[in-house]
């Protein structure tokens, strides 16, 4: 991990101005570093010489523990990645299971889980903006954005319960359909939203205090950014077009349609114009599923022919006996066993391209389950982007990178 | 030396009104805070303090006793003098300023020839408490806080006082009771009007003089923590506090006398002596706070180059061309 601070010392020896760099450790405990992300930095002045991240402070062994559970009860370890927006990673999870079961999806649940997914990616984007801004020093336009984030959650509640960790998408569909209630209320959201994202730009973005913050700031150039391994809007800000959602279509993103918005000059001001206008395509996505949601009317969301692996074993036996001795368990049948095999699937999920792996060995367990999050890559980007700029700059460069330290440290 | 009755009479004349006003000025820095989280609330969208008394009326009072009770942490390795005094003269340097703005027509608590040139010293000073603190605190976060304070003020202070050089050319004088009398006989009754690039360029320095938004850099809560007085807490925070808001105070009061003609309105108002210098004192506290709630933070080096690249060049020229215009008029 890093170096300790005499070899860092004399390993920098010469590189500033002054003999002796000055450091500062930020974080885990710090307003801007969104969570427990820790950086140790090694300054000439304000400039950055040297960023080195820590990460791991939120470790939840996510993976390992996947292995100890059935596929089922996996989606809940998904919320818990990136609970900003925790639709897509349950996608992301189920699209790989039903890979490895065959599974085919109702075409309902497909436009459910499109809607969601894309609530879950405007929700991402609203927090991101409201922080960005808000460790900018743009106070009022963070009150703004969780406002609105609030009616989305809200919207998520009555869909599912519960408003940060839905575990909505279940393997081979999702829990439930969306009573009139919700359509309505989504309607009702769709029709102001883009009123709303021109209301966050016409206070920042003609700004010229946040123009001076964020142009030619932590710059990437596309070949750059793909060496980097850079995913999502961070990519599309550096102007290269790739976006999984039209690459390799997933649930229903091959009946809507969308433009995915790319940048030029791949600065922070480029990724925060791609994000902004992502949020008017998702808000146009849905807009599109609620009307295919009218064609589906009273269609399954869950498949018929798999009812062993969607219903949970406690449905199944009514009456769960008290064990003499562990207490309470489940006496229900276990999930049945899936045929060995591996399976892999990835989304575009609001923060970049989000990858699961997962080998069967014939249990009915997953034997191994491996997750790209994009926010890892992106931190590991970290020091490349800051060296040379000033504090200030790196707080700016960390809120365009959007990282989630739950998604990053697994 | 002898004191006579006289002399005996007026000292307690002067130090009974000092404390008066004392007491009002922090009844005003009280409630301005109040006032600016209000303000800030409604312009957010939501409520702001509403729990203590009515529509949350008390809440200064709260904060107070609350900051009083808590516990007095020294950390171990500060400077301890240095680093119990810092904050008084933060506090001290930003609230005597108000003894020499007059309040009224020959109210003011001291009235001495060179009134202007002391305020300006006030701020300068009041740069140390934040330096000290940061220097004491034996902190990086404090000390990059008081670094970037001292860069600061150094810069704005030139801007600052090339703004108010001009209001003096005009009105001749560095008392500021008489730039108020001077201002009412002017044809513009207000030095707004023909100065209005000073008042901009004093009021932009004195945005940065308070640490305020959107040159909020040394105690820049998102980068540095909270800068300077990380450190600090219980009553010695509070004094940082105070001193921030009567540094605004006093700023503004300060704009009030030199641009905004004073204690002087349109028409008179029978039965309230004040009304005009608090109408108008208030509405630049407001605009401050309007600030606050609108714009982002600028970074260091952006900082200095519009202190330095703008705002004294254009101070300069300003200067020159009222001094041109001094001498042909």
């Amino acid at each position: 991990m890093g170096l300790s601070l005499v070899e860092v010392n004399s390993k920098q020896r010469g590189a500033s101005s002054f003999d002796e760099p000055f450091y500062i450790n930020m974080g885990p405990q710090h307003p801007s570093t969104h969570g427990v992300l820790r950086l140790f930095l090694e300054l000439d002045g304000e400039t950055i010489i040297n960023c080195d991240p820590k990460i791991g402070y939120l470790h939840r062994g996510v993976e390992k523990l996947a292995e100890t559970l059935n596929y089922n009860q996996t989606i809940v370890l998904s919320d818990r990645l990136d609970y900003i927006a925790s639709c897509a990673n349950n996608t992301a999870f189920c699209l790989a299971f039903e890979k490895l079961f065959g599974l085919q999806v109702p075409r309902r649940a497909r436009i459910l889980r499109t809607i969601v997914n894309e609530m879950a990616r405007i929700s991402s984007h609203l927090l991101w903006l409201a922080t960005h801004a808000l460790d900018i020093g743009a106070m009022t336009v963070f009150l703004y954005c969780f406002r609105d984030r609030e009616w989305l959650l809200n919207i998520f509640e009555k869909i599912c319960g519960a408003r940060l960790t839905h575990s909505y998408v279940r393997v081979g569909g999702v829990r439930q359909d969306f009573t009139l209630e919700i359509i309505e209320d989504l309607y009702k959201f769709t029709e102001v939203f883009p009123e709303r994202v021109l209301e966050y730009e016409t206070l920042i973005d003609v700004n010229r205090i946040w123009l001076e913050r964020t142009k030619n700031i932590a710059v990437v150039s596309a070949e750059e950014a793909i060496s980097l391994g850079l995913t999502g809007p961070v990519l599309r800000g550096s102007g290269v077009p790739y976006d999984v959602r039209k690459f390799r279509p997933y649930d229903a993103y091959d009946e809507v349609e969308f433009e995915v918005p790319i940048g030029k000059n791949g600065d922070v001001y480029d990724r925060y114009r791609v994000r902004m206008e992502e949020l008017r395509q998702s808000n146009k996505i849905i807009r599109q599923c609620l009307e295919k949601l009218s064609e589906t009317e009273g269609e399954p969301v869950l498949p018929e022919n798999a009812p062993d692996l969607l219903i949970p074993e406690r449905v199944r036996e009514p009456e769960p006996k008290p064990h003499p001795k562990k207490g309470f368990i489940f006496t229900g049948k276990e999930v049945p066993v899936v045929p060995p095999g591996e399976a892999f699937a990835s989304i575009e999920s609001p923060k970049g391209e989000l990858a699961v792996y997962v080998v069967s060995d014939g249990t009915n367990k997953p034997w191994r389950l491996r997750i790209r999050t994009p926010s890892f890559v992106h931190i590991s980007a970290l020091p490349e982007l800051a060296k040379g700029h000033m504090i200030a700059d790196l707080i700016a460069i960390i809120g365009t990178l959007d990282v989630v330290l739950g998604d990053s440290d697994r | 030396m002898e004191f006579s009755s006289q002399s005996l009479y007026a000292i307690i004349i002067t130090a009974v009104s000092a404390l008066v006003l004392l007491l009002v000025s922090l009844f005003h820095v009280a409630y301005l805070t109040y006032a600016e989280r209000k303000i800030i609330a409604r312009i957010q969208q939501r409520l702001g303090p509403n729990r203590v008394g009515p529509r949350g009326i008390l809440q200064p009072i709260a904060d107070v006793l609350k900051l009083i009770h808590k516990e007095d942490i020294i950390p171990s390795g500060v400077d301890r003098p240095v680093f119990a005094i810092a904050p008084l003269v933060s506090l001290v340097c930003a609230g005597t300023g108000l003894a020499l703005i007059p309040l009224w027509q020959n109210f003011v608590l001291s009235n001495f020839n060179v009134g202007l040139l002391f305020i300006l010293a006030l701020s300068s000073l009041s740069a140390y408490g934040v330096i000290l603190s940061g220097w004491a605190s034996n902190s990086r976060y404090a000390l990059l806080g008081g670094l970037r304070a001292s860069a600061q003020v150094i810069s704005y202070e030139i801007a600052m006082s090339l703004s108010l050089l001009s209001v003096v050319l005009m009105a001749g004088s560095f008392n500021l009771q008489d730039i108020v009398k001077a201002q009412l006989e002017s044809p513009y009754k207000v030095y707004l009007i023909p100065q209005i690039i000073a008042f901009f360029i004093f009021w932009v320095s004195a945005l940065a003089e308070t640490n305020r938004v959107p040159f909020d850099l040394p105690e820049a809560e998102t980068e540095l923590v909270a800068g300077y007085f990380v450190e600090y807490s219980g009553i010695r925070f509070a004094l940082f506090y105070l001193a921030e808001y009567f540094g605004m105070v006093v700023m503004s009061a300060l704009a009030v006398t030199c641009f905004l003609g004073g204690y002087a309105g349109p028409f008179e108002i029978p039965g309230i002596p004040f009304f005009w210098f608090l109408i108008k004192l208030y509405f630049l506290l407001f605009i401050y706070i309007w600030i606050r709630a609108t714009l982002p933070r600028y970074r260091y080096d952006q900082l200095m180059g519009l202190g330095w690249k703008i705002l004294i060049p254009l101070g300069l020229v300003n200067l020159f061309m009222t001094a041109l215009l001094k001498l042909l008029l």
